[in-house]
């Protein structure tokens, strides 16, 4: 009989407007790796938070139980007293200072008058770091190492704090192969020493290799527990409760759906990590639309689908960026965004607040921000007739305002995301990317975002859907792409998609390379 | 709801405005009473605006290069370094007075330029550059100067900074030709608003309602025609007023409605939604850099020609009151907002208090420590009007 070292009950937890957990249960017997699988925005991180004190006691419903005792987490601070420590998906070292400074930053080892006895820390420091099989100088600053060995200096660091639960939130989202089975290796050698782990992963493979039990969310539920030792745990099976909801009427018809002409077409689109050399983030890819089409891009956080986008709108992002662009079957140069935006190409950004909007600035500005040229003569813009133009989208869009001077800042999501769209349409734009446009937006809204795409369409425009929720592309595409690690991995028509065969296309790369680095760990 | 909106709305929604406002009103009563109302007399207030125009020059450029989200420590030396090359043609080699304006517009132009590319195409911070560009023009302008004050400017150049036009058409002990222009300008402003008005009713949009409307235009006639009856006593229209009110209403125009205004806005309020909106960011930063140092270039014609020559020292501490003149006035530390019309009277508050703290005699180390004070404590309402948006 194993004894559970954690127990959450009934963890409901809200914020405004969105319930993002709803009476999840888990249960992580001491010892185990246990895996946490789901969907982006399935609520994984938010469930790690509240179990590690960023979301404090009394902000969330349910009860958490920690090695026997009911844990009431105020901070990071009380549950790394306890023994919990998180490991953050973004590293949350400081590249500047050393690997033992880094290592003991917060938690600094003092000597006489208080201050900080170096010998020791070097000499704990590199204790620690033999401990997860690391062989470097304490000395070393931390950004001089690669991703692959930060990623264990976190390790070091939690074990430096007596840990008990090691949560890792998607550990090798940013490793290589080689790098990813040496920390798979390392937690399954903690787990010799008596250390539990929880792990987020989007990795089936990963989590076939390492886990003991797998925990499945879906929209903020728990959907089921399985004991990865069981035959009937496979990762088809993870795959089917991951994306196993089903399609009601969340998505309206598609009026007037003729397709056309190809307006855009992109082939072997190459680019490079922008501070990162080497690093190949979008990797020859190849893909088009076609007039009053909507075709999605599927693939997990990673996969480069922002990248993409965001390379092509205007060289945005990336460096050593290659390929070429079509326009109506005419190779056209989109090397800076107003190149763009003249070839009539459009990107409305995943993260409005920050990249898509001018939130001290008034509706009517943001909507005639990337146009304003249309507005002006001689470089004088046309103020009324601004205001005009804003009213006509206001009502279009329905874009719920008080009036067209209110500061986008106190607009809702819903209705922020169409001041964004009402922009990208007054550029003319008929080549519209779409990243995320319902991240973050309630059901109704959802849903007038998907009538003004089908809109769209039906207008003859192109559109590029990118999106983490599958079921948003199945309910809207004509095509979809999949993209898993910087590759297109296939088309599928909307009459051969399903969740399960996305799913398989946008975890494929990894599927391949992962199992081979398997057998080469195994020999 | 109606399309009028009550003046408590109003006054709520312009809190920052209506409170810089009042400031203003406050600080001008209080130095009013402390100087025995010898602050408000024609003779000091024709000072104030020879003495300050060339801060209120700047201030203007200021405003924009804080909207864009950078700041110019430099702008005394540049003005300083204009003022020296233009005395120096002028004074030292004789050329006509026109030259040395010709000369001096041009090097702050020049400068403008250099200090634009370093911001805009090489990315230094403006806060570097132009900290750098203060020691190095400053260096500059006493190399022009061989360290000596050059003087007397030719009477033409002088007449820039303090001269008037009077007398045109007579007057007892007033002058006529004062008054005419200042009405004339109200005349202006009465109908420009009444068109703006019927515009915005035109298009829907909230205005305030008419008898207030008309209060308000009653009121800054009267203020109006009020100091331009104290001009009237004293010397008449001076022409640095001239020059600067065609700069304020030029750069106001341009702030609010230019492409080129409206993308200084949009970087300054998201740089990267600016980006991803095709502004052509590079440019904009090296258009607002170029137009401060012409600005600092106007504002050394100005002040040389007041001071009727160049100093090595001139425009010292010309940035404080500047920027000062800019936060005060309503600009946001974080860029995105600001506007010219809070930038003058940001400037007239800093005006109004040196000018007062100099007639009360105060010492110049409590003129520095109160200026100091004054910026923080309006960059610290700022902050904390922000903060409390925040939490709503």
């Amino acid at each position: 009989m194993t004894t559970n070292i954690l127990e959450m009950r009934g963890i409901t937890k809200t914020f405004p407007g969105v319930k993002a957990l709803s009476d999840v249960d888990l249960e992580v017997r001491a010892g185990e790796i246990h895996a946490i699988c789901g969907e982006n925005g399935a609520g994984k991180s938010t469930l790690m938070k509240v179990l590690s004190g960023v979301y404090p006691h009394g902000t969330y419903e349910g009860t958490i139980v920690f090695n026997g005792d009911e844990a009431k987490f105020g901070s990071i601070n009380d549950s790394e007293a306890a023994g919990v420590v998180i490991i953050h998906q973004e590293l949350a070292l400081v590249p500047y200072l050393t690997v033992a400074e880094n290592i003991f930053l917060g938690n600094e080892r003092r000597g006489l008058f208080g201050l900080i006895d170096w010998n020791r820390a070097n000499h704990e420091a590199t204790e620690l770091m033999h401990r997860v099989g690391l062989d470097e100088n304490p000395t070393t600053p931390v950004g001089q190492l690669g991703v692959g060995k930060q990623q264990l200096i976190e390790i070091a660091k939690a074990l430096s704090k007596d840990v008990k639960l090691l949560i890792l939130d998607e550990p090798t989202a940013a490793l290589n192969d080689g790098d990813s089975i040496h920390l798979l290796d390392l937690l399954k050698g903690l787990q010799t020493e008596g250390i539990t782990s929880i792990m987020i992963s989007h990795k089936l493979n990963e989590i076939e290799y390492v886990a003991d039990r797998t925990t499945i969310i879906r929209d903020g539920r728990t959907i089921e527990s399985l004991d990865m030792a069981d035959a009937t745990s496979t990762q088809d099976r993870i795959i089917r409760g991951m994306v196993g909801r089903d399609l009601e009427h969340r998505y309206p018809e598609r009026i007037d759906h003729q397709i056309g002409e190809e307006l855009l077409r992109v082939e072997n689109w190459t680019v490079h990590h922008p501070t990162q050399p080497g690093r190949v983030v979008v990797d020859n890819a190849s893909f088009n639309v076609r007039a009053g089409e909507v075709v999605g891009i599927a693939g997990l956080m990673g996969a480069g689908r922002t990248e993409l986008a965001m390379s092509i709108f205007g060289h945005s992002y990336g460096r050593g960026i290659a390929g070429q662009v079509f326009k109506r079957g005419e190779l056209v140069n989109t090397r800076t965004v107003s190149q763009a935006i003249d070839h009539g190409i459009a990107y409305a950004t995943e993260d409005r607040k920050r990249y898509g909007l001018n939130l001290i600035e008034d509706v009517k500005r943001n909507i005639s921000a990337a146009a304003l040229g249309k507005l002006s003569t001689r470089g004088f813009v046309n103020g009324h007739q601004e205001i005009v133009v804003a009213e006509e989208y206001r009502a279009s869009m329905n874009i719920k305002t008080p009036s067209v001077l209110q500061k986008a800042g106190n607009l809702s999501g819903g209705n922020q995301q169409k001041v964004v769209l009402s922009k990208w349409l007054y550029t003319d734009a008929d080549v519209m990317i779409l990243d995320e446009p319902t991240r973050g937006i309630d059901v109704g809204a959802k849903f007038e975002i998907y009538t003004l795409m089908n809109k769209m369409a039906a207008e003859g425009k192109g559109i590029v859907l990118i999106s983490s929720e599958l079921p948003e592309l199945l309910g809207t595409c004509d095509r979809i792409y999949t993209l898993a690690f910087g590759r297109i991995t296939g088309v599928l028509d909307i009459a051969d998609a399903t969740p399960e065969a996305l799913m398989t296309l946008m975890t494929q790369e990894r599927r391949t390379s992962a199992s081979a680095g398997r057998e080469g760990s195994a020999a | 709801m109606s399309a009028i909106a009550n003046l408590r709305e109003i006054f709520t929604r312009n809190l920052r405005q209506s409170g810089i406002l009042i400031a203003f009103v406050a600080i001008v009563l209080l130095f009013t009473v402390l100087t025995d109302g010898k602050l408000l007399s024609p003779e000091n207030l024709t000072n104030m605006v020879l003495q300050y125009s060339y801060i209120l020059v700047l201030a203007i450029g200021m405003v924009i290069v804080i909207i864009g989200g950078h700041i110019d420590l430099s702008v005394g030396s540049v003005a300083a370094l204009a003022g020296a090359v233009s005395a120096t043609l002028v004074v030292k080699h004789g050329m006509p007075w026109w030259t040395g304006v010709l000369a001096a517009i041009g090097v702050g132009i020049l400068v403008g330029a250099w200090q634009g590319f370093w911001v805009a195409f090489v990315g230094i911070p403006a806060f570097i550059t132009t900290l750098a560009g203060m020691l190095l023009f400053r260096g500059m302008t006493w190399q022009v100067l061989n360290n000596f004050s050059l003087s007397p400017m030719p009477p033409q150049y002088q007449k820039i900074g303090n001269g008037f036009i009077n007398g045109l058409l007579g007057g007892n002990g007033y002058d006529v030709f004062t008054l005419v222009v200042f009405a004339v300008g109200v005349a202006g402003y009465v109908v420009s608003q009444f068109r703006a008005r019927r515009k915005a009713l035109a298009y829907k949009q909230l205005v305030p309602a008419l008898p207030l409307f008309i209060v308000k235009l009653v009121a800054v006639g009267l203020l109006v025609m009020w100091f331009a009856w104290k001009l009237a006593n004293d010397r008449g229209l001076p022409i640095v007023l001239i020059v600067l009110a065609v700069l304020v209403l030029i750069y106001s125009v341009v702030t609010s409605r230019t492409v080129f205004g409206r993308h200084v806005y949009a970087i300054g309020g998201n740089l990267t939604a600016a980006t991803l909106s095709g502004v052509k960011v590079k440019w904009v930063n090296f258009g607002i850099m170029l137009n401060m140092g012409f600005l600092a270039g106007v504002a050394g014609v100005l002040f040389s020609a007041r001071m009727n020559g160049a100093q090595p020292g001139a425009g010292n501490l010309f940035e404080l009151d500047a920027i000062a003149a800019a936060f005060i006035g309503g600009a946001a530390v974080t860029g995105g907002v600001g506007r010219v019309s809070g930038a003058i009277i940001g400037g007239l508050i800093m005006a109004t208090m040196s000018n007062g703290m100099l007639i009360l005699g105060l010492d110049q180390s409590v003129q520095y420590m109160v200026k100091g004070l004054v910026l923080l404590l309006a960059v610290a309402f700022d902050v904390y009007n922000k903060r409390r948006a925040g939490a709503r």
